[in-house]
C-alpha cells in the first residue's frame, strides 16, 4: 500500500514534468511508438489476411506461421535484432512489428471466413466483380473482427513497448529500467501504471470502434432476433415424449 | 477404452522418462539433496558461488584445487545474488566463497570510501564479519570500467579516464540506466575531470554484447564494461585505467570461514596468487564464445598452470 502512495506521489510530481524525462514526453513517445507499430503491422497483415480470407488459400501456413510468430520471445527478438543493425528505434520497431502482425491476420481471415458464403455467393449472383465482392460485401462484413484483431495486437504492443528503452531513450519503459536498478520502485510503479492507463484507454477506443463499425443490416438483424426468441410465451414443439404420445393419439 | 488406456500408459512413461532424465541431470551438476546431511561433517568443505557464470567458474577452480588436495568439497553453485547468500556465509552455512573485494565492502560498511586496491583489500579485511577471513586477494578483478574502442583511444591517445580530456567530438555515454546516475557516472566526468560528455544512450544489457555493438559502430563512444568481459578478450576494447579510484577495485577473493585451516588457505592463496586479468577474461571468453562448462574450463586451467 505503502508503494501505492509513494507511485502517486511520483505521478503528481512536478519535477517529473520538466525537461527530457518528463511524463508527458515519455507518453507522448510510448504512444508515437505504439500507433506507428500498428500502422507498420497493418500495412503487412491486413492486405495479406484479405487475399487469404477472400481466396481461401494458404490459410493453414497462415495459421501455422501466426502461430509461430507469437511464441517468439520479445526480448530475444529485440536482442537479436539489434545485434545485427545496432542500437535506436529500428530493432525494437521491427521486434513489436512481429509481435503484432499475428493477430492482426488472424483478425483480417476470420472476419472474412465468418461471412455467411451465401451472401458472398448473391453478391456474386447479382454481377459484382471480384473487387467489389471485396469491397462492398466483405471488408465490411468483417470489418469488426479486424477491428477485434488490432485490438488485441494494440493491447500487446502498448505493454511490450516497454521493451524500446532497452537499446534506446524512449518510452515509458525508461523508468521501468530506471527504476528497476536504481529501486526506485515508485518510479517503476509510476511508470507502470501509466503503461496500464494507456492500455485501458486504448482498449476502451477499440471497443467503441467495434461497436460503431458493424453494418446497420448486421445490426438490425442479429440482436433483435435473439431477443425475440427469448421472450417467445411457450415452446412451439412441445418435449419428445409429448409429440410421441401425440402421434400415438392420432392412430 | 483400450487406446485410452494405452494413451494414458504412453504419458506416465513420458513423465517417467522425463523424471529420470531430468534427476540424472541433477545429479551430475548439484547434488542438493546430499548436501545438507554431509555438509556438517567436519572434513567436509562447502564452496558456494553467485548466480553468475563467471564467479562459478573461479568456485569451480577452488573446489576442484581443494579436492586435488585431499579435501572433500561439497558444491553449492548458483545460490543468487548477495542478498541471497551472505546470511549463509556469516552463519558459517558456507566455508569457501568467491567474493569481489569493492563490491563486498560497499555491502558490509556503507560509508566506505574507494582507493586503490590494497587499500579496499584491507578496509574488507576489517569489515568483515567475526568468523569469517579473506585470503589473498587475485590480480583479476571485476568492476566497473570506462571503456572506449582501441580506435578511438589511439586516435585521441587515450590511457587513463582524465586522458578523455583529449577528445575534440562530443562523447555519448552508453550503458544501463542507472550509470546516469552513479557517484562515477557523467556527473563525476565532469565535476572531478572536467569532461564534459554530450548525452547519455541507455543500453539496458550490462555492458554486454548490445554494448560492445554500440560502441564498435559509434553510436556511444564510452561504455561501463565489466573488467572480466570477455569482450575485453578481443582486444578491440581499451578499459580506461583508474589511478583515482572513482570506481571501487573489486579484486576476486575467497572469503572463508574458520573451518578452513592453514592449508585448504594456503591451496586457494597459491590458485588466486595464478588468476591473473588476463586469466579471467580469458576464462570467460571460453564460456561465453565456446559454450563450455565451468567444471571443465576449471580443470583445464588448473592443468594447465600445473596446480593439480
Amino acid at each position: 500500500m505503502n508503494f501505492f502512495a509513494e507511485a502517486l506521489q511520483w505521478l503528481v510530481d512536478p519535477a517529473n514534468y520538466v525537461g527530457l524525462n518528463a511524463i508527458p514526453l515519455r507518453l507522448a513517445q510510448h504512444l508515437g511508438f505504439t500507433v506507428v507499430t500498428l500502422v507498420i503491422a497493418s500495412a503487412i497483415a491486413i492486405p495479406l489476411g484479405f487475399l487469404i480470407g477472400h481466396t481461401g488459400r494458404g490459410r493453414s501456413v497462415a495459421v501455422a506461421s501466426a502461430g509461430a510468430f507469437r511464441a517468439i520471445p520479445t526480448l530475444g527478438l529485440l536482442t537479436l535484432v539489434a545485434l545485427s543493425i545496432g542500437i535506436g528505434l529500428n530493432a525494437p520497431y521491427i521486434a513489436l512489428t512481429v509481435l503484432a502482425v499475428p493477430p492482426i491476420l488472424a483478425g483480417a481471415y476470420t472476419g472474412f471466413e465468418a461471412i455467411d458464403r451465401r451472401t458472398i455467393d448473391a453478391a456474386r449472383a447479382v454481377g459484382m466483380s471480384e473487387v467489389q465482392i471485396v469491397r462492398q460485401v466483405e471488408v465490411p462484413l468483417g470489418l469488426p473482427l479486424l477491428i477485434g484483431g488490432l485490438r488485441s495486437a494494440a493491447l500487446q504492443v502498448v505493454a511490450t513497448a516497454t521493451l524500446a528503452a532497452y537499446v534506446a531513450d524512449f518510452g515509458l519503459g525508461r523508468y521501468l529500467f530506471a527504476g528497476l536498478k536504481t529501486r526506485d520502485y515508485a518510479e517503476m510503479l509510476g511508470g507502470s501504471i501509466l503503461v496500464i492507463l494507456m492500455a485501458l484507454a486504448l482498449e476502451g477506443l477499440f471497443a467503441l470502434t467495434q461497436r460503431f463499425v458493424v453494418p446497420r443490416g448486421v445490426l438490425a438483424g442479429r440482436p433483435t432476433d435473439i431477443r425475440t426468441r427469448s421472450s417467445r410465451p411457450r415452446p412451439v414443439m412441445e418435449s419428445a415424449i409429448e409429440e410421441g404420445q401425440k402421434n400415438v393419439h392420432s392412430k | 477404452m483400450f487406446t485410452a488406456n494405452r494413451g494414458r500408459l504412453a504419458l506416465i512413461g513420458a513423465v517417467a522418462v522425463g523424471a529420470v532424465v531430468a534427476l540424472a541431470g541433477c545429479a551430475s551438476g548439484d547434488p542438493l539433496g546430499s548436501g545438507s546431511s554431509s555438509s556438517a561433517e567436519s572434513s567436509t568443505l562447502v564452496v558456494g558461488s553467485q548466480d553468475y557464470y563467471s564467479n562459478e567458474i573461479i568456485a569451480e577452480i577452488y573446489a576442484q584445487a581443494l579436492e586435488a588436495d585431499g579435501f572433500t568439497v561439497d558444491r553449492q553453485f548458483r545460490i543468487g545474488q548477495r542478498e541471497v547468500y551472505l546470511p549463509d556465509i556469516t552463519s558459517g552455512k558456507i566455508d569457501v566463497f568467491p567474493e569481489y573485494t569493492g563490491d563486498l565492502l560497499q555491502v558490509l560498511d556503507d560509508t566506505a570510501t574507494s582507493g586503490t586496491p590494497d587499500a579496499v583489500y584491507s578496509a574488507l579485511t576489517k569489515a568483515l564479519p567475526s568468523g569469517l577471513q579473506a585470503l589473498d586477494r587475485a590480480d583479476a578483478s571485476d568492476q566497473n570500467t570506462w571503456t572506449v574502442t582501441k580506435a578511438f583511444a589511439d586516435k585521441y591517445n587515450l590511457t587513463d579516464i582524465a586522458s578523455l580530456k583529449n577528445v575534440t567530438e562530443p562523447i555519448t555515454v552508453g550503458g544501463n540506466s542507472e550509470l546516469e546516475t552513479r557517484p562515477y557516472g557523467p556527473t563525476a566526468l565532469s565535476d572531478k575531470y572536467g569532461i564534459v560528455t554530450a548525452g547519455f544512450k541507455p543500453v539496458e544489457d550490462g555492458g554486454g554484447p548490445l554494448t560492445v555493438k554500440a560502441l564498435e559502430d559509434g553510436d556511444i563512444q564510452l561504455a561501463n564494461i565489466y573488467t572480466a568481459s570477455p569482450a575485453f578478450d578481443s582486444g578491440n576494447l581499451v578499459a580506461l585505467e583508474d589511478p583515482d579510484g572513482l570506481f571501487f577495485p573489486s579484486n576476486v577473493v575467497p572469503i572463508v570461514s574458520a573451518k578452513v585451516d592453514d592449508k585448504a588457505a594456503a591451496v586457494l592463496n597459491k590458485v588466486n596468487a595464478a588468476l591473473t586479468a588476463d586469466t579471467l577474461v580469458a576464462l570467460n571468453a571460453q564460456s561465453v564464445n565456446d559454450q563450455l562448462a565451468a567444471d571443465k574450463i576449471a580443470t583445464e586451467w588448473l592443468k594447465k598452470e600445473n596446480l593439480i
